[in-house]
């Protein structure tokens, strides 16, 4: 990857993308169902999968809730 | 749409919901969960290199309070979109989340109106040497930045990918929701890659990339 790829990536944006208040009202919900299955919640909810793939804090609150849910 | 809670959580809601003894135990039953939520939250974080141990367990245990009080607050709200315990714990992460930003709040270490162009090469992950063409593209994107952008969009854009400052502690220091910031960094963004495209600094086919 070349640093014009970089740039480029980094200034592309996810037309999909819900933004932050949709994520995190759903967060509860896509945690739920990304655990029983990541792709089938990616499928289910493509505007807040579009956004964790782009939204770092959002990303970490997701794996902050899969950890608190996660089976011990 | 609402969904019938399964029945683990709908014995949650019946417990929260009823009067006296029962009551009771099962909010100590939830503050318990949120607590143990909040402290292992605030574990995962690794903060402990900018908060100190003690201020950390006061951290989780404020953070539990306030989870604990939303919940009730809020437990007309729930939806059975998910298990209510995992409806519970969100409330958990989100304070510790909050909480944990408010902490490592800092201003930035510049001095004001001096802008550091050359951290975005460490920020973006580009390569050290600097090429001619880079210098250009560099340029082109500067000059988008400074014309292109409302003044909002182009603060955001200068205290996260020049400062390097968190997005949460973007928001909290313009007293603006996550969700306003980042939309902010994403039309900033989109209108940068427009203009380097157009400019023919970059082309669409890198773009979709
Ligand atoms: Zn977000």
């Amino acid at each position: 990857m070349t640093d014009r790829d970089r740039l480029a990536a980094f200034l592309s944006t996810d037309p999909r993308d819900g933004g932050c208040d949709e994520a995190l009202a759903l967060l509860h919900a896509y945690a739920d169902a990304y655990l029983q299955d990541p792709d089938e919640a990616a499928r289910h909810r493509p505007s807040v999968a579009a956004h964790l793939a782009a939204c770092g804090p959002c990303a970490e609150d997701l794996a902050g809730l899969l950890a608190a849910i996660a089976p011990r | 749409m609402p969904a019938a809670p399964d029945p683990d959580s709908a014995e949650w809601l019946r417990a929260l919901r009823a009067t006296g003894s029962e009551r009771l135990a099962a909010e100590r039953r939830l503050h318990t969960l949120l607590l143990g939520a909040a402290r292992a939250e605030v574990a995962r974080r690794n903060v402990r290199a900018t908060i100190p141990g003690a201020e950390l367990d006061d951290l989780a245990e404020q953070a539990a309070d306030d989870a604990f009080m939303s919940v009730r607050r809020r437990l007309g709200e729930f939806r059975g979109e998910s298990r209510f315990t995992t409806w519970a714990y969100k409330f958990a992460v989100l304070e510790v989340s909050g909480k944990v930003t408010r902490h490592t709040w800092r201003r930035p270490d510049r001095a004001v109106g001096v802008e550091d162009w050359s951290a975005l090469r460490g920020r973006l992950g580009l390569q050290p040497e600097a090429a001619s063409e880079w210098h250009e593209l560099l340029a082109a994107l500067r000059r988008a930045v400074d014309t292109g952008l409302t003044p909002l969009q182009r603060s955001v854009f200068v205290a996260l990918m020049l400062d390097g400052q968190p997005l949460d502690v973007v928001a909290a220091s313009l007293g603006a929701s996550r969700g306003s910031v980042y939309k902010a960094l994403f039309d900033a963004r989109r209108k940068l890659l427009a203009v380097l495209v157009a400019g023919g600094h970059l082309t669409a086919g890198e773009a979709r990339r």
